[in-house]
């Protein structure tokens, strides 16, 4: 027998994580997209976001500076980053891509750890957010709705630099075929830098928006780097609308399935994801010769 | 030649006594010697303490859901071989017979991070045990690793004793020979804590429960909900079973919300605790239902905040403000707050304790020979730890020692920032833990 409440509640609770899968999702795909790296890195930048958002935040008490701040900060460890070490890695096989985003991200836990220690460090949401909201049919947690909406708004303006600007029109034609943008006279490399810095930043936003609903700790981005390989290769590598329907659609199975047994709710979701690839190899938006 | 030919030996028979005698010869010497000898080689024993040092191998999480708890415990471990090594009075007064050392060695303590992963864990302890011959293993924080290192100890035929391990299987069906556990687990817990909900709330209440998927997540959440169920006809309107490192507990606190439970018994621990408490207190479970954690969690309480923890019953292995009463426990409060800045939690508590408990089995048994030191154990002797005098039981290798009943303190109510909690009462152990054969302990051989 079917709770109603308890159904509609596991639903908000699907559409809560999917939105932030979505957005994690989006930036690991459109650096795989562009750059052809899959970065294992991609947690750890959730993680980074997490913990500049919580110092910004214990420096100024200010929710807005922690998620500017932290944004910035983790926009420019990614272009520091793809500058300093990914670059040398585009023409190399994709093991040792894996292999030095993999280390990458190691490093940055441990050196996280190494300074703050592996206590949970919880940043408050914004008073006006903080409690609990009754919406008649259920109550819910006030800052979870607000989380939802900061993080549409957040995939809103993703959109808008993707599909409304230069810079997004080259990172779409990267993502289809980076040697003909190349071939145009276009510093592909100097696109490349941008997006793992955007990329980068989308994960980070994610972890700070994530640290009032769960206090960070140095492996905070581990589990949640799994599900967002779930998500785009549910949705299709390089496919920024084929991000944000995975993760609606791993939100609600995990939340769906938690409602009748929770021990199977990751095991749906791998099951989703198996359908996905037996029906559509290339996921539900994604085009062949992407990956 | 004729009293040969003479005799009853053919020269046949003396060609193969003679063939006999020259193969014998040539064998190593060693394994006949073993053979002869009382006690031959077994595990890493003799050749891991023949040097002037032997050397112990604790694989303990410092990444995962239980970093904090391990790093915690380590700290005991490293503060316990120190105190070995130098005679120290809090030492001597568990281990009398301690030499600067145990029996002429110094001990070395080898760390690697298990997080809290069983192969992990087995995979350290191998490393530890080609390379550097451990004479002792330690480590758990997970009963998964606890019970993974029981068995293999057992096949190596090397000692380990437990770290935190809350499964009542460590020294219940899972038991082994070559395995002790010196802290308090879920059947002791929930004896200890059961009487006090039971008086603090009633009969016939409702709870629900929130279970990491492991052996320790299911048995600690049986024997509390066996206790109140069966002594004071509570419910368990619903058990949250969730993997361990979950982050968004929100799916399993919706079915809480729902439930109809008045309370909300937490048996999810390390940063899991955390996550879900404080997500319980998001979604307005807490406070209107009331938080009960069966088996407590070191560092919780700061982790939390008082705002959370405020009017929570728990049950622990050690809590520091005993310093109060125990002299002892008094003394180790303080030589490790000074050494480390804080003031210990029971992990590493349990790691001192254990540590100086197997230093003391040594020295009396005077000898690293495995056996050995598992009959000095065996004789259950009376001996000291922080909180009073224990013993082991013979039969499973559990520790008999007391359990220490918390209430959280609220933050107008804290002497210091570390005063978490109020000592309600210390459970004697004999009267909370079950008889030794109830969880099918079958220790199997000494050899």
């Amino acid at each position: 027998m079917v709770n109603w409440a308890n159904f509609i509640s596991q639903c908000f609770n699907g559409l809560v994580l999917g939105a932030l899968l979505a957005l994690i999702a989006s930036g690991l795909t459109i650096i795989y997209g562009t750059l052809g790296v899959l970065n294992l890195a991609h947690g750890a930048m959730f993680m980074l976001g997490g913990y500049a958002g919580w110092l910004a935040y214990t420096y100024t008490d200010s929710f807005i500076a922690a998620m500017v701040v932290g944004s910035l900060f983790v926009m420019l460890a990614g272009v520091v980053t793809e500058r300093l070490i990914i670059r040398h890695f585009y023409a190399r096989p994709p093991e040792d891509q894996l292999l030095v985003t993999f280390g990458l991200g190691i490093v940055f836990v441990e050196l996280v750890r190494f300074f703050f220690g592996s206590l949970s460090r919880t940043t408050p949401p914004p008073a006006m957010f903080q409690g609990i909201t009754n919406l008649g049919f259920m109550v819910y947690p006030t800052y979870r709705l607000a989380a939802l909406g900061i993080v549409a708004i957040a995939l809103l303006v993703l959109y808008f630099v993707l599909y409304k600007t230069r810079l997004g029109m080259i990172v779409r034609a990267g993502i289809e075929d980076s040697v003909m943008v190349d071939s145009l006279g276009i510093d592909v490399y100097k696109v490349f830098m941008l997006v793992f810095g955007i990329g980068a930043m989308a994960a980070g936003f994610a972890g700070i928006v994530n640290a009032p609903v769960v206090s960070i700790a140095p492996d905070v981005g581990e589990a949640i780097l799994v599900q967002t390989f779930v998500v785009v290769v549910i949705g299709g590598v390089g496919s920024f609308p084929g991000a944000i329907i995975g993760g609606l659609i791993a939100g609600e199975i995990i939340s769906i399935t938690s409602m009748f047994n929770p021990a199977y709710s990751y095991v749906m979701l791998f099951v989703a994801m198996t359908l996905v690839l037996v029906l559509r190899p290339h996921g539900l938006l994604g085009t062949a010769g992407r990956e | 030649m004729s009293r040969i030919l003479n005799s009853a030996w053919t020269r046949r028979q003396a060609l193969l006594a003679g063939a006999g005698a020259a193969g014998a010869a040539m064998l190593p010497s060693m394994p006949i010697l073993a053979w002869a000898d009382d006690k031959p080689p077994i595990g890493t024993w003799p050749a891991g303490s023949e040097g002037d040092s032997i050397y112990v191998g604790a694989a303990v999480p410092l990444t995962g859901t239980y970093a904090v708890q391990g790093a915690d415990e380590l700290k005991g471990w490293e503060l316990a071989v120190e105190h070995i090594n130098t005679n120290h009075e809090l030492m001597k007064a568990i281990a009398p017979k301690i030499d600067n050392g145990l029996l002429g060695k110094k001990v070395q303590l080898l760390s690697a991070d298990s997080a809290a992963k069983p192969n992990n864990a087995v995979q350290a302890e191998q490393t530890f045990i080609n390379q550097n011959k451990i004479v002792l293993m330690t480590g758990s924080t997970s009963s998964a690793v606890a019970v993974a290192l029981n068995k293999f100890a057992q096949r190596e035929k090397i000692l380990y004793l437990a770290g935190i391990s809350g499964s009542n299987d460590t020294t219940g069906k899972d038991c082994v020979r070559y395995g002790f556990r010196q802290g308090f687990y879920g059947e002791m817990a929930a004896n200890a804590i059961g009487p006090v909900l039971v008086k603090n709330f009633g009969e016939k209440r409702k709870a629900a429960f929130m279970t990491p998927d492991y052996t320790y997540g299911h048995t600690t959440t049986k024997s509390v909900n066996d206790y109140l169920t069966q002594k004071a006809g509570w419910e368990m309107v619903t058990n949250q079973v969730s993997p361990l490192g979950t982050q968004d507990f929100s799916q399993y606190l919706t079915n809480i919300a729902n439930s109809g439970a008045e309370f909300l018994i937490n048996v999810n621990w390390g940063r899991d605790a955390v996550l879900s408490t404080q997500q319980a207190k998001q979604f307005g479970i807490l406070p209107t239902m009331t938080l009960v954690i069966p088996y407590q969690i070191p560092f919780l309480a700061k982790e939390v905040g008082p705002d959370i923890t405020a009017g929570v019953f728990a049950a622990t292995d050690f809590w520091w403000t005993l310093e109060d009463k125990f002299p002892l426990a008094k003394q180790f409060v303080e030589v490790f707050q000074q050494k480390y800045g804080y003031r210990p939690e029971w992990g590493a508590e349990n790691s001192y304790v254990s540590f100086a408990h197997w230093a003391r089995m040594v020295t009396e048994a005077g000898s690293f020979y495995p056996p050995d030191v598992i009959k000095q154990y065996e004789k259950g002797e009376t001996i000291p730890s922080l909180l009073g005098d224990v013993h082991y039981r013979p039969e499973d290798h559990q520790c008999v020692r007391p359990v220490v009943i918390v209430k959280g303190k609220a933050q107008s109510e804290m002497k210091n920032d570390e005063d978490f909690w109020e000592v309600l009462e210390m459970v004697a152990g004999d009267t909370v833990i079950q008889a030794p054969d109830a969880f099918g302990c079958q220790p199997g051989d000494y050899t």
